[in-house]
């Protein structure tokens, strides 16, 4: 399957709605950090912050209805929303929405236990809205090299992040993300330096635009040469690919999301594994186009069995809830792999959807947990049995998530998981699906095991009583009802989503 | 300047920057191995300026400085500023009850902060601090390994140049194994410092790649990328400040709370 055409989506004409929509996720959590930088974290900047996150979440919204099957651009082409791009903006809003609200109760109590101070709240705050503004710039970027400047801008923002709590562990944690997580997005610069060398050499850069825009690449894709564009696109895999969580370079994804503060830890695990792996369905286009779907599976499949596995098997015997979550995530991202291998408009459809549902449930599940942390000052599983009798609500809203997460019924990683596996098996990958299968099982029972010991298991006799105020609980539980909305009917969600789908995958 | 002379000063240049990264794997003093990083931001700053002499174009000469200055002098300037480690006193931590410095500790160990608590770099008193411990792979080994990397790089870059033969493209293999060989620093060394020279090594290879194939990525890209690599340093070296208070050193060998 050579000549495979890649999907041409069409320019829509722009409005100053789309306009405004398109910048809005950039420039709302700016102001977010601007006026935290000035008055310092409280309880109003907190607000003005979830704001910020909610305009990104309407900003998805407007663009999902403006799209249509096209694409937009802003700013003098520097931008770009296509499908996609709303999609992934619908997933960055819902996440920080629920993640900068429950960040104001957990600051809160965090410097009422002294474990804070008034400047690193501030700092912390600073840095949280700058994290929304780079991935917001991930997704709606219109050159693969401005998309890279954001995500490398990613880990700058969350390194100082995951080193809030300013313990031994969490200072190890930070280092090894940093350099891990550098080097490994540094690769994907030589990968898109390549790219670019062959694109230029296509005659795309004088064709107008840059060389390295996606419309450009895409249009430019069947004259690329392979033996560069091979080189290019491995590179691009394995560097996007570190930054997704995907193996071989994924060690430093459980040390990172155990040792940030909760809200952050919902935010990496929810969303910026997700805008990292998006790029890549970006790259796929590219890939298809040059070298036909053959050589990006191939790539795919390899990493994702692989990721499912190693997360699998560290999810078993897994002492630490939080560790466990970060894991659980990797399993996710490799299941992601998986379906972006199969590659059919189905498939897409189901991998968008899934990333959705599992930012949701993964938000709801880190925030919980970061009231576990908060109460026991540990994260062992061992230390926090007993959850359902001592706090009956923040049990039922982590047990909840947990039966989301493991994608039973009605929920929607259900559908989604389904709509992969059908998509795999339509694209002859049975063998790798029944690999990610086993993977997903084992993975399964061991989280159900650990689930059902944090949530039923005999509770220390000291143990805390876990109540939470209204306004701590309001997250959590809008979070829960987002999930179970997303699962009952994706609603106006399907139709963008099979949008989507149809755009990313090869003709 | 003839075609021929062009060529010798961009092999110069490219040849330079190798050799450059070669004495980084072979010397273990950190202060030296700071001055090759210099040494290789500058030989990585000559590329385009010979390319823009050679081509009359004018931009490729500023976009050359800026290299100069950023990578010559800049970051390996803030590099050197963590070299000198003093082991900061335990009580300057634990007396305030936080870590000194601003809301983003972004001025730990960075120059024009704290300078007066930092004595002269000769006057430290843990001379192991200054250098790389008893290496996980011994010199010999690391240089073999090196010209294994190099042939490798010259193996993997074979469709590069023979997308475009040009006297620019032909160096492109030195510039590959710039970058392994930045991997092979990063990877089997245990000093903060060393991890970062070696981060900055492979960072200098990917840009004598993009100079050497394509005259460097778009405007707006480079731009970007700079600022994200200045601002990745920085974060580094307010780590490797935190890392001195906590741990009393920057042996990474330390780092071993966390695994399964």
């Amino acid at each position: 399957m050579t000549d495979t055409a890649t999907a041409v989506s069409t320019a829509v004409t722009t409005t100053p709605w789309v306009t405004a929509a398109m910048i809005t996720p950039l420039l709302a959590p700016l102001a977010g950090a601007v006026v935290v930088g000035a008055a310092g974290w409280r309880r109003a900047t907190g607000c003005a912050s979830v704001a910020a996150a909610v305009a990104t979440l309407v900003s998805g919204g407007i663009l999902a209805a403006a799209v249509g099957s096209g694409h937009v651009f802003a700013a003098g082409r520097l931008l770009r929303a296509d499908a996609l791009t709303a999609v992934m903006t619908i997933v960055i809003g819902a996440v920080a929405t629920l993640a900068t609200w429950g960040s104001i109760a957990y600051l809160d109590t965090e410097r009422a236990r002294g474990h804070t101070t008034s400047a690193h709240a501030r700092t912390y705050g600073i840095l949280v809205n700058l994290f929304l503004a780079t991935m917001a710039l991930a997704v709606l970027a219109n050159n693969l090299g401005v998309v890279w400047v954001a995500v490398e801008g990613t880990t700058v923002a969350t390194a100082f992040l995951v080193g809030h709590r300013r313990t031994r562990a969490s200072l190890e944690a930070t280092w090894k993300y940093v350099i891990i997580c550098s080097v490994g997005i540094a690769l994907a610069f030589l990968g898109t330096v390549v790219l670019y060398f062959a694109s230029v050499h296509a005659g795309a850069a004088a064709a107008g635009g840059g060389g390295l825009d996606f419309d450009t690449l895409a249009a430019a894709a069947p004259h690329l040469d392979p033996d560069v564009t091979r080189l290019a696109v491995a590179l691009l895999l394995l560097g996007y690919g570190t930054k997704a969580g995907l193996a071989p370079f994924h060690t430093w994804l459980a040390d990172a999301h155990s040792q940030a503060p909760a809200p952050v830890s919902a935010l990496m695990s929810g969303v910026l594994l997700s805008v990292a792996f998006t790029t890549l369905l970006r790259v796929k286009v590219i890939s298809d186009g040059a070298l036909g779907p053959g050589f990006l599976r191939a790539g795919l499949l390899t990493l994702g069995l692989a990721t499912l596995l190693v997360a699998a098997l560290l999810l078993v015997g897994q002492r630490d809830y939080k560790r466990m979550l970060a894991y659980s995530s990797q399993e996710h991202m490799g299941l992601l792999a998986v379906a972006a291998a199969a590659g059919t408009d189905l498939a897409i459809a189901a991998l968008l959807l899934h990333v959705l549902a599992h930012g949701l449930g993964k938000s709801v599940l880190f925030l919980s947990a970061g009231h576990l942390q908060l109460a026991h000052d540990s994260t062992a599983i061992a230390d926090a049995r007993g959850v359902l009798a001592r706090g009956p609500l923040l049990g039922a809203v982590f047990g909840v998530g947990l039966v989301a997460l493991l994608g039973l019924p009605p929920f929607a990683l259900f559908s989604s998981e389904v709509g992969i596996a059908r998509g795999a098996a339509d694209a002859h990958l049975a063998g790798p699906l029944v690999a990610a299968l086993i993977a997903m099982l084992v993975a399964f029972v061991a989280l159900t095991r650990r689930g059902i010991d944090l949530l039923l298991g005999p509770a220390a006799p000291d143990g805390p009583a876990l109540r939470l105020r209204p306004t701590v609980a309001a997250p959590l539980v809008v979070g829960v009802v987002a999930c179970v909305a997303l699962g009952l009917t994706a609603g106006p969600l399907e139709h963008l989503l099979t949008t989507a789908g149809g755009l990313l995958a090869p003709r | 300047m003839t075609t021929a002379a062009y060529t010798d000063l961009l092999h110069l240049a490219a040849g330079l920057q190798l050799l450059c990264a070669v004495g980084a794997v072979w010397r273990r003093q950190l202060g030296p191995s700071v001055r090759l990083l210099s040494a290789q931001g500058t030989a990585l700053a000559a590329i385009p300026f010979v390319s823009g002499l050679y081509r009359h174009e004018g931009h490729l000469v500023g976009v050359a400085l800026a290299v100069l200055v950023l990578r010559g002098g800049m970051l390996p300037w803030l590099v050197s500023r963590l070299v000198p480690t003093i082991v900061r006193p335990a009580a300057d931590w634990t007396d305030s009850g936080r870590y000194a410095g601003s809301d983003l500790d972004l001025d730990l160990d960075v120059p024009g902060s704290g300078s007066a608590m930092r004595p002269e770099p000769h006057a430290h008193d843990d001379p192991e601090e200054t250098r790389e411990p008893t290496p996980l792979v011994s010199t010999t080994v690391s240089l073999l390994l090196t010209a294994a990397l190099t042939a490798l790089a010259y193996a993997v870059s074979r469709p590069l140049v023979t997308l475009d033969p040009s006297p620019a493209t032909h160096a492109a293999p030195a510039a590959l194994a710039v970058i392994l060989i930045g991997l092979l620093v990063l990877t089997t060394r245990r000093r903060a410092v060393s991890q970062v020279i070696g981060f900055l090594t492979l960072d200098n290879g990917i840009a004598a790649l993009a100079f050497l194939l394509t005259s460097g990525v778009p405007l707006v890209v480079e731009l970007g990328a700079s600022l994200d690599l200045l601002l990745a340093v920085l974060v580094v070296a307010a780590l490797t400040g935190r890392m001195r208070v906590k741990f009393g050193g920057t042996d990474l060998g330390e780092l071993q709370e966390l695994h399964e």
